[in-house]
């Protein structure tokens, strides 16, 4: 087999190369040619194809990206921001935590078990490469209509594989949302999340500084799995699963449970200069990014690494997304010290190279040089585009067509219906067929986790701080209008996060969409991250990483537009953390915030009606700052008992899973003048339902008043009496709502 | 004077640190131990830890059965050291026939993690004692082969001999034979079971506190 080498590529410039089939595009192909002065390598050719997809490049979106950084408040609270592997965060005492959301929608699609399991190993390896010790997971997932065939196939699979990593990577699992919709048939999303905690002072960042420094390749072999998968898998549109299954990496959470370990000691030993894991584009990605981030210049001997089939060529190498793979810069003294810890834990490590002044990224394979390209024009200096933008014609058939005149449940009996019908809504329904796969109590350090409004974990067993984290995003509000929907997904994982009593303090985000080739997608990408970038700065949370998925579409329909959002909280007494469920006799039940007849892209308008059309909910941030406040506030103090912030499906929901979470019911009494319906099941956002133990009324109310939150109080919480009772309208026995809620799922997936 | 107690990390063993902290919680001094030692470093009980050991790989506990520090716990079990094994734990006993019988794939075929009833059935073993026999508690499962299955003449010799320790009570979560959760060996000193305790040790974090009469026999 005739290796193509620097030397080769000097003397045959007119060769015919496949970049193409790469997915390169002319234009990008002569920048390369002009970069290099001379045609790439086939081993150039692929790095730049790689780290020029749309997946690693951000070529369409990095023009709007740059908002969230311009416009990121200003922040004591932030240790790293964007542009790192994950954004790190002061937690206060000397503690730090990182978080990250990450997209694996297409291998999930194509290989459900398998794509959704690397999703979670990839993402896991990107809080470990901050120094931090992973500390859990969450996700957010979408999948097509419950009854679609195609949801039967991908959406076991990928709670199995999310279930099946996470759990033998031994990290609990604190929550996340399922959502379904008939767009995302073709089309599932997994968005997984990690957090991570560590000393502030032991934070570790992706460089390759220090000429002669060596550069060590460690954990699994390299195979050839997961070629291609960030440029052919995560950047085109596609239709044929079976023919891409080579594309999707196959994951073995074992050997990343050791590398997990293997690391810890490794940071506890202060043995590395950087670090950096191998997931999208492997070694291409790992190699540019250390050099490009440090001194710029590396020398690899590719022939060094440790490979799971002989055969290999070195582009196969250099493209192979092999999970379970780092990549750590050690000073020469070091090495040894480095090279026993792996071997107590049996992970494979390889000195491939070391740092050079040369400027250059540099790879050798058998003597011979095969790549030879300034690093920062793979890693930073792709394409960057500027798509077309063209705001599509429907957007105003939604506005016109706003549900007005669908009808609605008068009294009683109708009420109760819709009430039965929405809360077994598979979105609204009970998720613990897909929770009760996953492991929530490993680590010892779990206060809250699905289905609470957030999960909640320990900073370690030995203090009592703890963060927050919620995901959220409604697809069906970014439809109808982008920039809102951005702001509602933030403002909802803002209000989670408080309500639990935690402060928010960052933002991490997985913008999914369609093709970016499409101008109207493009159009709702650029409301959806302007709308975002402004509520962060109103709210004074920066967004500290995350990522983009494009090409989310099957033929020319894409997804509903799916700004994923998470916010992490911290709190620094774990023991004052308020849970949803009603907890104790003759508790108040309040309604804080303000019910507007807002109905627009609601639960109940899709669950009743399968309609969807109207304006989202209206934003009012300040009002959402005004209510974190309070509910954190009250938490401290021991003024409530239970909190539930109100989204889909609005208070009925809420009241829903706070009686049956607590196995407790309630008395409600429609305010004097409300619309029982509106009151209900409008999703007006800004607002929460908190339950205050009687001898705590006064000074919470009171305490509602001084701030100028409206606190409307709704009811009381009864033992006795086990139903959900809405005065005068009807009451449901606890055991009728739990069947309507809990079976959907169960039903259908087994 | 406190026990000191070990708990073995294997690679892929995720409830060490878990196990360890309960035993600190009771009162009682936990000792790490490392699969690849040989002496068991003058503790007075072991406890393997749930997660999955050597990935799983083969069969659940099947390679762990190997590691060096295994002959120790087995020997150390002959002679009447209490040993307790808890899911994957319990895996490694089996194959390691200290104990009857194997675990395999959950009757529904998923991964099943929630708060599980069980009844106390034998509070005379070595880690029970501190329950009253039939006493009702509360303890979360997690496993995805936790389904007990052992013919039937070992199943009724078992019971015969007031071998089960905990029973699943309320709801079978798993298709173990006779609801079996947990079991002892002749003498009592050995125990394996699937349920957690050691993830209910504190209300804060678990599901409740009722897994900690597991661990504070051992505390002064």
């Amino acid at each position: 087999m005739s290796v193509d080498t620097v030397k080769a590529a000097k003397k045959s410039p007119k060769q015919e190369q496949p970049y193409t089939e790469l997915g390169l595009k002319d234009d990008e192909y002569a920048r390369i040619r002009e970069l290099l002065g001379r045609r790439p390598t086939s081993s150039e050719l692929t790095m730049y194809s790689v780290m020029w997809s749309e997946h690693c490049s951000y070529k369409s979106s990095k023009i709007h990206l740059r908002q969230l950084a311009e416009k990121a408040p200003q922040t004591d609270a932030l240790l790293v921001g964007i542009g790192e592997n994950a954004g790190v965060v002061d937690a206060g005492d000397g503690w730090a935590v990182t978080f990250k959301i990450e997209s694996h929608n297409h291998p999930s699609f194509v290989e459900p078990y398998q794509g959704a399991a690397t999703g979670v190993g990839g993402i896991v390896r990107d809080i470990l490469t901050m120094g931090a010790r992973p500390v859990a997971v969450m996700d957010s997932l979408r999948f097509g209509r419950v009854d679609a065939p195609d949801t039967a196939r991908v959406l076991p699979g990928v709670v199995a594989g999310i279930g099946g990593y996470g759990n033998c990577l031994g990290l609990p699992n604190i929550g996340g949302e399922v959502s379904f919709d008939e767009s995302y048939v073709g089309n599932p999303l997994v968005n997984a999340l990690c957090v991570g905690v560590m000393r502030k002072d032991a934070i570790k960042l992706a460089t390759a500084k220090g000429k002669g420094n060596k550069v060590i390749l460690f954990g699994a072999k390299t195979g050839r799995d997961g070629i291609g998968g960030v440029s052919v898998l995560a950047s085109a549109t596609f239709q044929d699963g079976d023919a891409k299954r080579p594309s999707v990496q196959v994951g073995d959470p074992f050997a990343e449970k050791v590398l997990i370990e293997c690391c810890q000691e490794i940071f506890a030993a202060d043995l590395i200069v950087g670090i950096q894991d191998l997931g999208g584009a492997g070694l291409s990605c790992a190699t540019t990014e250390l050099a490009s981030a440090g001194d710029g210049g590396m020398r690899i001997e590719l022939d060094r690494v440790p490979l799971r089939e002989a055969s290999m060529s070195p582009e196969e190498v250099l493209a192979s997304e092999s999970q379970e793979r780092m990549c750590a810069i050690v000073e020469p003294a070091k090495v040894d010290d480095f090279l026993t810890i792996c071997r107590k834990w049996d992970v494979l490590a390889t000195v491939i190279g070391e740092v050079t002044s040369t400027g250059r990224l540099q790879v050798v394979w058998h003597g011979e040089l095969i790549v030879d390209v300034p690093p920062r024009t793979v890693a930073h200096e792709g394409p960057v585009y500027e798509r077309p933008i063209e705001k599509p014609p429907e957007q105003e058939a939604y506005a016109r067509h706003d549900g007005s005149k669908l009808r609605r449940p008068g009294k009683g009996d109708e009420l109760r219906a819709a009430l039965l019908k929405v809360v077994a809504s598979p979105n609204v329904a009970d998720k613990s067929w897909v929770t009760d796969q996953y492991d929530r109590y490993v680590l010892g350090n779990t206060v809250l986790a699905q289905p609470e409004n957030a999960g909640m974990v320990r900073l370690s067993s030995d203090t009592t701080r703890g963060v927050a984290i919620s995901v959220d995003g409604n697809g069906r509000y970014s439809l109808l209008d982008p920039y809102t929907g951005a702001q509602l997904a933030l403002a909802e994982a803002y209000r989670n996060v408080a309500s639990t009593g935690a402060r928010p303090l960052a933002v991490t985000n997985c913008l999914n969409f369609g093709s970016p080739e499409d101008p109207g997608v493009m159009w709702q990408f650029r409301e959806a991250v302007r709308g975002l970038a402004d509520a962060c700065q109103t709210l004074g949370v920066p967004v500290t990483g995350g990522n983009v998925s494009f090409y989310n579409q099957t033929g020319h329909t894409p997804i509903l537009p799916t700004p994923i959002v998470g916010v992490l909280g911290v709190i620094d007494d774990v023991t004052r953390r308020v849970t949803h469920a009603f907890r104790s006799d003759g508790a108040q039940i309040y309604l804080l915030g303000d019910t507007r007849d807002e109905l627009g892209g609601s639960e109940w308008m899709e669950a009743v009606h399968n309609f969807l059309g109207g304006r989202p909910p209206a934003v009012d941030l300040d009002r959402e700052r005004l209510l974190a406040d309070v509910m954190i506030e009250a938490a401290r103090e021991g003024l409530i008992e239970s909190a539930h912030d109100l989204s889909d499906a609005g208070l009925a929901a809420a009241l829903v899973e706070s009686c049956l979470h607590g196995g407790l019911g309630a008395h409600i009494t429609v305010p004097g003048g409300a619309d029982p319906f509106v009151f209900l099941f409008s999703e007006s956002a800004g607002r929460a339902i908190v339950s205050v133990p009687r001898r705590m009324d006064d000074s919470f109310t009171d305490r509602c008043a001084q701030r100028g939150l409206p606190c409307t109080r709704i009811g009381v919480v009864d033992v006795l009496s086990p139903a959900l009772e809405v005065a005068g309208q009807f009451d449901v026995p606890l055991t009728e709502l739990r069947g309507a809620w809990s079976a959907p799922l169960r039903t259908l997936f087994g | 004077m406190s026990s000191r107690v070990g708990v073995v990390t294997f690679p892929g063993s995720l409830d060490d640190r878990d196990a360890a902290r309960a035993v600190r919680v009771a009162g009682a001094e936990a000792v790490p131990l490392w699969h690849a030692d040989t002496t068991l470093n003058g503790v007075d009980a072991v406890i393997l830890p749930g997660g999955f050991s050597y990935g799983d790989y083969l069969r659940a506990g099947a390679i762990a059965r190997f590691a060096p520090i295994m002959q120790a716990v087995v020997k150390a079990a002959h002679d009447g050291m209490p040993v307790l094994g808890i899911c994957n734990g319990f895996q490694v006993l089996c194959e390691s026939h200290l104990l009857p019988g194997a675990l395999v794939r959950n009757d529904h075929r998923k991964f099943i993690c929630r708060d599980q009833y069980l009844i106390v059935e034998n509070a005379e073993t070595a880690w029970t004692a501190g329950y009253r026999h039939g006493q009702e508690i509360v303890v979360p499962i997690k496993n995805g082969e936790g389904g007990y299955v052992a013919d039937e003449r070992v199943l009724d010799e078992i019971e015969a001999e007031g071998r089960v320790v905990v029973r699943y009570a309320r709801d079978n979560p798993n298709g173990s034979l006779r609801d079996i959760a947990g079991i002892t060996n002749d003498a009592g000193n050995v125990v394996g079971l699937m349920p957690h305790p050691e993830h209910a040790v504190e209300a804060l974090t678990g599901a409740g506190a009722d897994g900690l009469p597991f661990f504070s026999w051992a505390a002064p």
